[in-house]
């Protein structure tokens, strides 16, 4: 068993691939039909077929799909057949990763494919995301996302971490077009967010391939090797929370060994502006640490893939030379349950 | 296996019923938890992470309820993770609970799985929301009606199950239908719902929950010299397949074969029927409970029924079957599946009270989901080398 494992921080464990869906505000695809072409698109530049799958972890989520087992014909995607070990887990594909890299530090089999998808277009999110809240006094409240992460930009503000152009800002660098005076000259959608500072609703799957280590380096030259995962969550009710702060966050970082040396990008599920000022701000990055460099969730926000897309960016800045890589994924109003994975060149 | 020792130290359930009324579903859940930490000698600061298990997020209305229920499950500042499989979630929030304490992740971990039905309508749920549903009956009775056929079963084997669960079902206090003058004629009489299954020869619908505390060799230990014997898993697994295709056999699954196999390779068993002591597998309608014994190998195939017949799967039998009363007694469908685990454990912990079955040292429970689809299974026993 390698040392790490005995800091309760995973084995030898690496991602050496993965794959996305293009990025659209509607798809007449199914979720199986992404998968199928995720999964396959994952696994060749492998040489891998599915047959070399030893664990398969799905992320999704059936309301977003508007349907209950709606992952169970996700089967035919990773091609079930023989049958695989496998699981779901109803969060972000980030989770489905966790999941898959407890499994593989079993040390009994060699590879998992895990992946995230979900089809916003096809659904309200303002009727939706209501029935994610406390059924008893949040819900009838019928607040919806928006209304939430306006709650919250507030706290940020009032807090310092962030101002409007601060915002707009970051709104510019993840869609890379748009001027701060011409923004900040719209009016807003919810007091103190405005159009561009909300994640757009998007269609799309990615899958990703993970292996043990002595596997992971016959694959790739240059494995992503998870040396840090945490998650945590915090009390439901963001009344009952410090909206200008992210506990969650910071102690997922700490028991992901943030601290034990340098990174050079963070990649934050920030589906709202002001969130990625705070997250950053709870993690105590510095100017050097390319933040969101894909564009984040802010340019593309998959729900339930968008968190598995960056811990998929992260560790194509470590596959493609770079050193050390954070990345972040959250469930919750509020940011209420916050996950971290470290990858980086060396196990 | 290369993994560490993992023990279950805890287990708890709620009086399930068709509707409680009387809790909210933090409420519910709790009153599992709490009891699953007594029994365990701890409290919630106990706990490093917490796994969520449950059914369709439909059946409630409550989208990823362990979100709101994060502050119930005292999970505040930890890890809390949700698996939905399907039927099978329940024993799959149980063996993913374990990956954490098997990896060195966590030394102790709480397993919660819950339904509260009577919230929604799952017969809607079950049909994937689209209403016009067959329901879960209507689903497998081509499947009962196969193994009919091919093992030429007589009839009454399914009112026999139906009646042994239900007169198991009268020694378990938390056991949702307690129908005291069960009988084959109470049974034969009752309504035709999907033929060949009768009312009676289903699961009811229950609101319910299951905990467990899990935890790892040291803690097992422990529980152990203080005199509370630990359940030791001996071998855990889960297997998937599609839902249909030419060539595919729901009767006898090859994810439920494979997953079989799995468990018994890692737990060293070689001859099920001898070696396993009881079971809990996962029988929400009558006939399953032969279909699972052969595709588990605890009878040889076409032979399931024989062990119905000749009374060896009931509680005073060589082989007492879902000693508990199982899924047809209560069915919290989300905890269903960890209830037969958690029961499994009690069997060899020394801990199922009334219906105890003599001297367990190896018990296996089962979970299965959609359309046949979904298996999980571990073994568990009183020691970590039951047979020497």
């Amino acid at each position: 068993m390698p040392s790490r494992s005995e800091m309760g921080r995973g084995g030898d464990i690496a991602i050496v691939g993965w794959a996305q869906t293009p990025m659209e505000r509607h798809t007449e695809k199914s979720e199986t039909q992404l998968l199928m072409d995720v999964i396959s698109a994952a696994l060749a530049p492998l040489g891998l077929t599915r047959a070399d799958i030893d664990f398969t972890c799905l992320g999704s989520c059936d309301y977003i799909t508007g349907q209950a087992f709606s992952f169970v014909s996700n089967l035919d995607a990773i091609g079930a057949w023989p049958p695989k070990r496998d699981s779901h887990v109803e969060m972000d594909g980030a989770w489905a990763l966790y999941e898959a890299w407890l499994r593989l530090q079993e040390g009994d089999i060699e590879i998992a494919v895990v992946t995230g998808s979900g089809r916003s277009s096809t659904g309200d999110p303002s009727l939706i995301y209501p029935m994610e809240m406390d059924p008893y006094f949040l819900a009838p409240l019928g607040a919806d996302p928006l209304t939430f992460a306006a709650l919250q930009a507030r706290a940020v503000i009032a807090s310092g971490i962030a101002d409007e152009r601060s915002m707009a800002e970051v709104a510019i660098r993840s869609r890379s077009r748009g001027d701060v005076d011409a923004l900040l000259a719209e009016d807003y959608i919810r007091e103190p967010l405005r159009r561009h500072d909300v994640p757009p609703i998007t269609d799309g799957a990615a899958a990703m391939v993970v292996a043990t280590g002595d596997r992971a380096r016959r694959l790739v030259e240059r494995p992503a090797y998870i040396t840090g995962f945490d998650h945590r969550t915090e009390c439901h009710n963001p009344s009952f929370r410090a909206l200008d702060d992210s506990p969650s966050t910071r102690l997922a970082a700490e028991a992901a060994g943030l601290g034990d040396g340098p990174i050079e990008v963070a990649e934050l599920q920030a589906a709202f502006t002001h969130e990625e000022l705070l997250l950053a701000d709870v993690l105590d990055l510095g100017d050097d640490v390319s933040v969101n460099p894909s564009g984040g969730a802010l340019r593309a926000n998959p729900i339930m893939a968008t968190g598995l897309c960056r811990i998929g960016h992260a560790a194509d800045h470590v596959m493609s030379g770079g050193h050390r890589a954070l990345a972040h994924s959250t469930s919750g109003p509020c940011l209420q349950q916050n996950l971290v994975c470290i990858v980086a060149d060396t196990p | 296996m290369s993994t560490r020792p993992c023990a279950v130290v805890g287990v708890g359930q709620t009086h399930h019923k068709s509707r409680r009324l009387d809790v909210s579903f933090g409420g519910l859940v709790r009153e599992a938890v709490f009891r699953a930490l007594d029994d365990a000698r701890m409290t919630m600061a106990d706990i490093d992470a917490v796994i969520l298990g449950k059914a369709p997020d439909l059946f409630e209305g409550v989208m990823k309820p362990e979100l709101y229920l994060s502050d119930a499950l005292g999970a505040v500042g930890k890890p809390m993770f949700r698996v939905h499989t399907a039927g099978s979630v329940g024993g799959t929030t149980a063996i993913v609970a374990a990956s954490h304490i098997q990896v060195g992740k966590h030394r102790t971990v709480l397993a919660v799985a819950f339904e509260k039905q009577s919230e929604g309508n799952a017969q809607f749920a079950l049909g994937s929301g689209r209403g016009a549903s067959l329901g879960a009956g209507g689903a497998f009775a081509p499947f009962i009606r196969a193994y009919i056929h091919r093992s030429r079963a007589p009839e009454h084997i399914g009112w026999k199950v139906a009646v042994k669960d239900r007169l198991n079902a009268l020694k378990n206090p938390y056991a949702h239908l307690r129908i005291e003058d069960i009988s084959i004629e109470k049974v034969k009489a009752s309504p035709m719902m999907w033929e060949p299954i009768r009312f009676l020869e289903s699961c009811p619908s229950s609101d319910g929950a299951c905990a467990m505390v899990l935890t790892d060799e040291q803690g097992g230990d422990a529980a152990a010299a203080d005199g509370r014997p630990p359940a030791w898993i001996l071998g855990a697994s889960s297997r998937s397949e599609p839902a249909s295709f030419p060539g595919r056999d729901p009767v006898r699954p090859a994810a439920a074969l494979q997953c079989a196999a799995d468990v018994y390779n890692q737990a060293g068993i070689t001859d099920p029927r001898r070696q396993i002591d009881t079971a809990e597998l996962y029988v929400p309608f009558s006939w399953h409970e032969p279909i699972w014994l052969e595709a588990f190998g605890l009878a040889d195939e076409g032979d399931g029924w024989k062990l119905v017949e000749d009374g060896t799967t009931e509680l005073g039998g060589s082989l007492p079957i879902n000693a508990s009363g199982g899924v047809l007694s209560s069915n919290p469908i989300g905890a269903s599946g960890l209830l037969r685990f958690a029961e499994a454990a009690n069997q060899v912990r020394g801990a199922a009270g009334e219906h105890q079955v003599d001297g367990a040292k190896v018990a296996i429970g089962m979970a299965y989901g959609a359309n046949s689809q979904y298996f999980s299974t571990w073994a568990v026993g009183r020691s970590l080398q039951p047979f020497g």
